[in-house]
């Protein structure tokens, strides 16, 4: 039995990869900001086969609160084989663009608050010299793009920051997952005007978030094919790239 | 951006707008929003509806696909509460391990609990299992400006009756808790039989379905002359001893929708004939898993695409038992003659249990469902000539397939439509319902 802990337990990927553990008999501790969502989000993983589920109402950007729930996510599962940090919000671009506060909110809770909480969980994993950080990332944070930089910022310095944390703790035994979804259809996304054959469906993504985590993957880009968009979009020398709009 | 769907059989073809929803306290909001914005809307779960039931008057339905959450199971009693948009695949998944499994189950299990409810589906077992009403314990009704309202059989009695099979109109279903059924293994134990004429399907289905859980017959609708009528039984019931298992393979799927129906005048005439001649004269006992006995054509994700772009109609009517054998005996001469296509042609007896639902489907009778690839010759000559032989007869066509009854068929076969009328939330519409009732 895997003993789990969910950090932005409500998001759309983080379910579909909660329901997949539910019926694996894990037990689970799931984080998210509202009481209510989570106690029926709870009770769908218990009807799902969860071994014991519990749940810890939290707001990520609230940095003072992340001891405490990792104490009591302790206290519950005694050892975290798996750690999803799964919280964060699609930024408003043009709304950033024209006010500083909030293109720092949105960095506060895409990467301050992730990067906090990589900076808690790395002692204990070192002292547990095994178990998962899977961190959801994005595609967004491979390279700066005028269409969604301040995302991409925040998401890119997730990304570095797992890479060292990463290396850091293959030493010990344990393994850094630094997930990549390209565009997920999401409530998150689903404002937005998407192509629909670029589109994953959550479960997909999920499924793939499971075969990285037991295969220890460091980097996923999932629907895999993103990882070559991205290598094209990385290689496009910058005297090119700045005159694209992409 | 939301997605845009259509019905299952693709016809007609007007988009839908669906509007999700994904918490349940989103829910009351979802439905005064959308009222506002746009006049009146409709549920709509996974789209398994044929014809335009499932379509909003305005266009623009609140999709409840994504309120799939369990809210309670009781594995020693078989009792499950879960939000509508739960699929009866994924009830399926969780139960059968654990010994249990549906009651009453529609030939997909891609249809979603609250569209169970609305349509009051059933299954091969009607003759002794009623409808899927018959097995819902209770459910939450949300309506426009009130409160969640508990409706059962004891509380609030009416809204029940007119929620079963009432189409979505009455309030979206937040939630349904249903019983289920204990089984011992997931095999199902076929008998299967095959028949030279219409009169023999009678007399083998009522022989067969006292001993039997299950009986539904495949019928060559494309056979004429002393061959006309002919098909094969088969009769199930769960097996005693096995495995507990659910085997949701790999599916294949449609990708894209071809230009003109794969589904032709060529293609069924070599299915049906094959079919029929690959059935062994004899008596055949086999043990089969239950997806492909209950769920053959889910193995082909999309496969009404198969139709092409014109899309489908599924003609599925109910005789009363007195007039069934003389009235389908007409109505398959009709078809043959008329040399439209077929695959699908089922034939089943229903029983007399009654439903508590008011605009429920079945009746004691024999009910008959064929799928034809949509034309202008489908919808001009053959739909008016069948329907003149079901009304004569006193039958009825299902709602839930339905995308050409007259408004006068549905008023005289379902007299019960005014008092669903008259609970009908003032923000729900749907277009089948402004067509058969003004």
């Amino acid at each position: 039995m895997k003993r789990i802990l969910i950090i932005g337990a409500t998001s759309a990927i983080a379910t579909a990869c909660a329901r997949t553990w539910a019926s694996q008999n894990c037990a689970l501790f799931l984080v998210a900001r509202n009481p209510e969502k989570l106690a029926q989000h709870a009770a769908d993983l218990s009807a799902r086969g969860a071994a014991s589920v519990s749940t810890h109402a939290m707001d990520a950007t609230d940095l003072g609160a992340h001891n405490n729930m990792i104490e009591c996510a302790r206290a519950t599962l005694s050892t975290l084989d798996i750690v999803l940090i799964a919280h964060g919000t699609l930024s408003d671009q043009s709304a950033c663009e024209k006010s500083s506060a909030t293109a720092i909110a949105e960095f506060n809770t895409n990467a301050v608050s992730v990067i906090a909480l990589l900076t808690a969980l790395a002692p204990i994993f070192e002292q547990q010299r095994n178990g998962t950080l899977a961190v959801i990332s994005s595609v967004a944070g491979d390279r700066g793009r005028p269409s969604n930089y301040y995302y991409g910022a925040a998401k890119g310095a997730v990304s570095i920051c797992c890479q060292g944390l990463r290396a850091r703790l293959y030493k010990v035994g344990a393994t850094v997952l630094t997930i990549k979804p390209g565009f997920v259809d999401t409530p998150m996304t689903r404002h937005l005007n998407l192509p629909a054959l670029l589109l994953a469906t959550p479960e997909g993504v999920a499924r793939s978030i499971l075969r990285a985590i037991d295969k220890r993957k460091s980097v996923l880009y999932t629907p895999y094919w993103w990882a070559y968009i991205m290598l094209i979009i990385k290689l496009i020398p910058e005297p090119i790239f700045k005159r694209l709009n992409l | 951006m939301n997605k845009t769907a259509l019905s299952w059989g693709r016809y007609p073809a007007t988009q839908q707008d669906l509007h999700p929803c994904v918490w349940r306290s989103d829910l009351s909001n979802k439905i005064s929003d959308l009222q506002h914005e746009y006049g009146t809307t409709l549920p709509f779960g996974n789209g398994r509806s044929y014809g335009d039931s499932c379509y909003a008057d305005s266009g623009h339905a609140l999709h409840t696909k994504t309120l799939n959450r369990f809210i309670m199971v009781d594995w020693t009693l078989g009792v499950l509460r879960a939000e509508a948009g739960v699929t009866l695949s994924e009830i399926l998944e969780l139960s059968i391990p654990r010994g249990w499994f549906l009651p009453v189950t529609p030939g997909t299990q891609f249809v979603t609990l609250g569209g169970a409810i609305a349509n009051d589906v059933h299954g091969k077992n009607h003759h002794v299992r009623g409808t899927f009403g018959n097995h819902v314990r209770c459910f939450s009704l949300r309506r426009s400006n009130e409160p969640a309202m508990l409706c059962s059989l004891e509380d609030n009695s009416s809204y029940f009756a007119a929620t079963i099979g009432g189409l979505g109109l009455t309030g979206v279903i937040e939630w349904a808790e249903i019983a289920l059924m204990p089984i011992q293994s997931s095999q199902i134990d076929t008998t299967s039989i095959r028949f030279d004429r219409l009169t023999d399907f009678f007399t083998l289905a009522k022989d067969l379905d006292s001993r039997h859980e299950y009986g539904v017959a495949w019928i060559d609708c494309l056979a004429t002359g002393s061959r006309a009528g002919r098909g094969i039984f088969i009769a199930a019931n769960h097996a005693q001893e096995g495995a507990l298992k659910t085997n949701l393979k790999n599916h294949l799927s449609i990708p894209v929708i071809p230009r003109f129906s794969i589904i032709n005048g060529l293609t069924t005439r070599l299915f049906n004939t094959l079919n029929w001649h690959l059935q062994s004269a004899q008596t055949k006992n086999k043990s089969i898993n239950f997806e492909p006995y209950f769920y053959p054509l889910d193995r082909v994700l999309q496969c009404n695409r198969l139709y092409g772009r014109k899309g489908f109609q599924q003609f599925q009517c109910v005789i009363p038992e007195h007039a069934a054998e003389p009235a389908l005996a007409e109505i398959l001469v009709t078809i043959a003659k008329s040399k439209q296509a077929s695959f699908l042609a089922v034939l089943k007896r229903c029983g007399n249990m009654t439903s508590p639902g008011l605009l429920s489907f079945p009746m004691s009778g024999t009910s008959l469902a064929i799928d034809f690839p949509n034309s202008q010759n489908l919808t001009q000559t053959l739909l008016p000539k069948l329907d003149a032989i079901v009304r004569a007869s006193r039958g009825r066509l299902y709602p839930a397939k339905d995308a050409h009854m007259t408004g006068e068929d549905f008023r005289n076969a379902y007299p019960a439509w005014t008092e669903v009328e008259k609970l009908r939330d003032p923000a729900l519409n749907s277009q089948f319902w402004k067509r058969v009732t003004t």
